[in-house]
């Protein structure tokens, strides 16, 4: 007999997923508990692995960028578009107006997607079913759209390096508008379920939180940040595709707590439905494609260029040595750097808040495993 | 479709196709490894353009013009000076070698025991308070095999910059954790596909592949389909015939 057993230990290990519908994915947790208190958190990241950045290096800039709709599979259209400009800031050159209004288009409804997603799953996470029948009646109507654009929903593959492929699809502009107007109200629905529900408030306010400073030591970036109360966005900070030409607001929040993070998701959802209003009035006409020739070969050289994706800051790192073929190939996953607060945000915890904190910083595992 | 695109493509398409079969060895292409010298270098461009004209002998007008069209293959970079870089020279002196912009990005190249000093003065000295990314390139052929990428943000100043050392192989960098803790995966990261070791890290472990995995993915001579068979065979139980 020995003369302590795990009985008489005060920490208690506990493994949280992979396989755990809490997690979002196969993302593992090692929580080290004090009774219900969390001592400690571990991330067991990888599962979902498949080496995005090695075939990145096996492949032709083009071939490439279908592959980038895989890691945020449900931001693709973000992806895409961080992507395509990497890929033009190489080649010096830019996408056509018409082209970069297109794509201001379907980024921002597409972060629409992806928050309602979130705010669908978040939702049952905590115990409220309901929302995820809404947010995924207003998100079908958004794949619509893809799917009429470019005939794929979620892996999209919308632009190319250089522009577009695709015209405008006829009624695409007033397909978009009846979704906007109809959409507002709706997220006031969602409001009225949720932001003055007590059992949702008392679940979220001041659980999880992550101050301005700590996001910024920590590298977190997104909603996450904004709702630390640091008014960042590189839409405005520096801004691409033309987002300077378009009048929006950043939605902040003071306390960096969970509650908070859902106040700042829902308000961007209303500042997207913004700017997708006045991108669709002024589509200026001319190509959507730069000439870029059907080879895409960059020039040697480097270039780091990032943008806001639903989750953060999502970059890319490309080294190019003159060839078809990227030299090296990084992608910046906010998710993956976002999720490393994970710690820092459920010490001193209860096991129950993990499930909220999880949801809220929005991880998609394919995008962290890349 | 325009004349100077011409010559470019044609050039582009046989060389191209030679690069596809990278897929199945490892990259030791001469024209993926060649700018690798170049770039530490900055010299001998020729000796990387000459295949060019030679794959293609028939079309000798397009043939002729494309020694001018080509972009030599180094990075065309324009010196950065700014005050930052004057207080940085001043203070690091000869530790940072380049000062450098291309594509408007600005970057610069430090020896490899100065960067946590330049990146814990770059946040308490110049506000570059956010650590974006940190990552690595690999250049078989150089000397110093790797290049470490540093990027950082300064949300008061609304600027991105990037500082890049170049180490040797088995040379193991000291981690930025302190200064930065961001750094802790991403360090992980670089250690799990390049073989980085970073001194004195908190957690130096894998981080996406298992623990038990065998080599480095990212680096060049790891070739795509050579997996590691006996982890896959041990764990998984399959054989995977590669």
């Amino acid at each position: 007999m020995p003369e302590t057993t795990f009985l008489d230990a005060n920490e208690l290990v506990l493994n949280m997923g992979p396989q755990h519908p809490s997690t979002h994915g196969v993302l593992r947790v090692i929580l080290k508990l004090d009774g219900e208190k969390i001592r400690g958190t571990e991330c067991v990241i990888g599962y979902l692995h498949r080496g995005v950045e090695k075939i990145g290096e096996n492949r032709t800039y083009q071939m490439f960028a279908p592959y980038v709709d895989r890691m945020d599979y449900v931001a693709a259209v973000s992806n895409g578009l961080g992507y395509c400009l990497a890929v033009e800031k190489l080649l010096n050159t830019e996408a056509p107006p018409r082209a970069q209004v297109v794509r201001v288009i379907l980024t921002e409804l597409n972060r629409i997607a992806s928050h309602l997603l979130w705010l669908g799953t978040h939702a049952l996470d905590i115990g409220a079913i309901t929302p995820l029948f809404y947010v995924m009646r207003e998100r079908e109507e958004i794949l619509n759209i893809f799917e009429a654009y470019c005939g794929a929903r979620l892996t999209t593959h919308a632009f190319r390096c250089g522009g577009l492929q695709y015209e405008v699809y006829d009624g695409m502009e007033q397909q978009a508008k009846r979704f906007c107007k109809a959409f507002l109200p709706r997220v006031d629905e969602y409001e009225e379920l949720l932001s003055e529900n007590r059992i949702w408030k008392e679940r979220l306010i001041n659980v999880g939180i992550l101050t301005g400073d700590e996001c910024k030591q920590y590298g977190v970036t997104g909603p996450v940040l904004r709702a630390a109360g640091v008014k960042w966005d590189i839409r405005k900070a520096l801004p691409y595709s033309g987002y300077e030409k378009y009048d929006f607001e950043i939605p902040t929040r003071q306390n960096g707590d969970t509650y908070d993070r859902y106040m700042v998701r829902i308000q961007e959802m209303r500042q997207s439905v913004r700017i997708v209003e006045q991108a669709v009035e002024d589509i200026p006409s001319g190509p959507i494609m730069a000439k870029v020739g059907k080879i895409v070969k960059p020039p040697v050289g480097e270039a780091y260029v990032s943008i806001e994706a639903p989750k953060g800051e999502l970059g890319y790192f490309i080294v190019s040595d003159g060839s078809t073929q990227p030299y090296r190939l990084r992608v910046r996953p906010p998710s993956f750097i976002n999720l490393q607060a994970l710690e820092r945000m459920s010490r001193g915890a209860l096991v129950a808040d993990v499930v909220a904190i999880i949801g809220t910083i929005d991880i998609v595992l394919g995008e962290i495993d890349r | 479709m325009a004349d100077e695109n011409q010559p470019d493509q044609t050039a582009g398409a046989p060389e191209g196709d030679a690069q596809q079969p990278k897929t199945t060895p490892p990259a030791e292409t001469p024209p993926a490894a060649a700018p690798a010298t170049p770039a530490a270098e900055g010299a001998k461009p020729p000796a990387v353009k000459k295949p060019a004209p030679a794959a293609k002998p028939a079309a000798a007008a397009h043939g002729e013009k494309k020694p001018a069209a080509k972009k030599p293959a180094v990075m065309e970079t324009t010196p950065w000076e700014s005050d930052l870089t004057k207080l940085l020279a001043e203070r690091f002196g000869g530790a940072i070698t380049e000062f450098s912009s291309y594509v408007g990005q600005n970057f610069l190249v430090a020896a490899p025991d100065s960067v946590v000093a330049i990146v814990e003065f770059l946040r308490e000295e110049a506000d570059f308070d956010y650590l974006v990314d940190v990552t690595a390139v690999d250049y078989p052929q150089r000397p110093e095999r790797f290049d470490v990428v540093y990027v950082l943000y300064s949300f008061a100043r609304n600027e991105r910059i990037r500082v890049k050392t170049r180490i040797k192989e088995d040379y193991a960098p000291h981690t930025v954790t302190g200064v930065h803790p961001t750094a802790n995966w991403l360090e992980r990261e670089v250690y799990d596909m390049f073989g980085i070791r970073f001194a004195e890290h908190p957690d130096m472990k894998r981080i996406l592949l298992p623990d038990e995995w065998e080599g480095y993915p990212l680096r060049k001579d790891y070739s795509i389909i050579n997996m590691d068979n006996r982890w896959v065979k041990d764990n998984l139980g399959i054989d995977s015939g590669q």
